[in-house]
């Protein structure tokens, strides 16, 4: 799932402080997940501006997912009382409504970090970068394109200790992970195959599918 | 001779290395090499170590072969594309470089500015294979260059990794760098000569050749910073208290180092000298091992 957090609240402030009439929108999905932008944030978050700002009103709304029109259209209705809508969904999510209401000031309330996992109560890690071109078959389940903090396809550098990344300790070196999984699995020959190159994909990413788009028309 | 001569004989080989500085003044860094010129067969010049901001190392490596040096250049991944990589190696053919030692680079957050974006486009195993193809006259796309380079690649490797699992990877890397190929590797800075030999034993008959690191001690302090936060370096205790004890650091620095250099001649092809900041001393180092 997409993770994010929320801004300083300082920040969302100053950022709704010229209006008077504040719709807060949450996210049924990854940001509900990972305790961001669901229900209880909306809520949390709906509370703080209003006890903030005498005159201020805040309504709450929440659907089931911000990045998909078919429930982004559901807020039609109600965002025709309000000045802004300030969004608890990723990046994705608040572009995908500011795009459905081009009129409509559209203000994001979170900071989208990655793709990762809870790992624990509390705590998520990055796993997937999307970088477009998936070699995990290879690498025992371990991404060295996003867990390795340089990216490296061809072995780990000579920076980690104790088995930890050089850029901080509560990180695992992702190569030495790859080699235990490998080990693990009997397949460790992976690591001598030849040179890794990586080919990057270019960004903006745009996916066409004629099969998809001619069903649609 | 040059390195390249030099690698190719049976002599025991002896490098160092100098860091350019922040700035523009290069006074004390020449100066240094001018000290080195006589008694090594190549200098390696860093780039950027520490991902610190620098005075870089190619015009530094050009300036060094202005001096009848043959300069080492260091080549990191951190901080340039494919782009710019194979760019700067063939500017630093034509300045009259010809030996690269391709590496990693460490990432930008343990340097001074920790919030440059970290390039790592290729690794360096992909580099040495970059310079391969320089050297074969095509660039990585394999279009056809007007002037090929003849550069002597060379890598690194850390004999002292912590864990099991990171000296197997050490090797199996070495292993790639040396096919994609690296003709020659200076190791991270070994003061466990015991440990350098097991090392040196699982690599027996790689045909390359390996040259030792060694960094002159200056404290017991320096030596126990590194234990902590320097991967792959471990100073054993008797050292320490050797560096505690003495009455004249430098002269006890020079006396390990060079018992060091002494014991790498029966190990290995040569050794490569990082002295960060004392390379005055590397003279009388090299005296004492009798090279």
């Amino acid at each position: 799932m997409i993770i994010a957090t929320q801004k300083d609240l300082a920040e969302i402030k100053h950022m709704v402080a010229p209006y008077k009439k504040v719709l807060i929108v949450g996210c049924g999905m990854c940001m509900t997940f990972c305790s961001a932008g669901g229900p209880d944030e909306v809520a949390r978050l709906a509370e703080n501006l209003a006890t903030d700002r005498e005159g201020l009103t805040v309504e709450k709304g929440m659907i089931p997912r911000q990045c998909a029109d078919k429930f982004i259209d559901r807020l039609e209705e109600k965002i025709r009382d309000y000045e802004v809508i300030l969004s608890m969904a990723c990046g994705n999510g608040v572009q995908a409504v500011a795009r459905r209401f081009p009129d409509k000031r559209v203000l994001p309330a979170l900071n989208t970090q990655f793709i990762g996992i809870e790992q624990e109560p509390g705590v998520w890690t990055e796993m997937c970068m999307a970088c477009g071109d998936c070699i995990l078959g290879k690498t025992a389940g371990v991404c060295p394109v996003t867990r390795c903090a340089k990216g490296l396809l061809n072995g780990p550098c000579g920076g980690s200790q104790e088995g930890k990344c050089e850029v901080s300790k509560d990180r695992p070196c992702a190569w030495q992970e790859i080699y235990h999984g490998l080990k693990r699995l009997g397949l460790l020959d992976y690591l001598k195959g030849e040179t890794q190159i990586k080919g990057w994909a270019v960004h903006p990413g745009r996916i066409v599918r004629e099969e998809l788009k001619a069903k649609e028309s | 001779m040059s390195f390249r001569q030099a690698l190719e004989s049976d002599k025991f080989l002896v490098t160092a290395e100098i860091g350019p500085g922040k700035g523009t003044d290069t006074g004390v860094l020449l100066e240094d090499a001018s000290i080195l010129k006589d008694r090594v067969d190549a200098i390696n010049v860093t780039d950027m170590q520490s991902s610190v901001m620098r005075l870089g190392s190619l015009a530094v490596c050009h300036l060094l072969t202005d001096m009848g040096i043959d300069p080492v250049l260091q080549v990191t991944c951190r901080d340039r594309n494919r782009l710019a990589l194979q760019a700067d190696l063939l500017s630093a053919w034509v300045l009259g470089i010809r030996n690269v030692l391709a590496l990693t680079g460490d990432h930008p957050t343990l340097g001074d500015h920790p919030q440059a974006k970290p390039v790592f486009d290729l690794d360096s195993v992909s580099l040495l294979e970059v310079i391969g193809k320089l050297n074969g006259g095509a660039d990585m796309a394999g279009n056809e260059l007007k002037g090929a380079t003849a550069f002597l690649p060379g890598a690194v490797v850390n004999p002292g990794a912590d864990t099991e699992a990171a000296l197997d990877l050490q090797i199996i890397k070495m292993e790639k760098k040396m096919e994609a190929g690296a003709r020659f590797f200076q190791t991270q800075a070994i003061y466990d000569l015991d440990l350098f030999a097991k090392f040196m034993r699982r690599v027996e008959g790689y045909k390359t050749k390996i040259l030792g690191g060694v960094i002159l001690l200056k404290s017991a302090g320096m030596a126990r910073f590194m234990n902590k936060n320097v991967a792959g370096v471990f100073v054993p205790e008797y050292l320490i208290k050797e560096m505690t004890e003495t009455k004249d650091k430098v002269k006890t620095s020079i006396e390990i180092a060079a018992r060091l250099v002494k014991g790498m001649k029966d190990l290995c092809h040569g050794v490569h000298i990082m002295a960060i900041g004392w390379e005055k001393r590397v003279p009388q180092v090299l005296d004492e091992a009798g090279l």
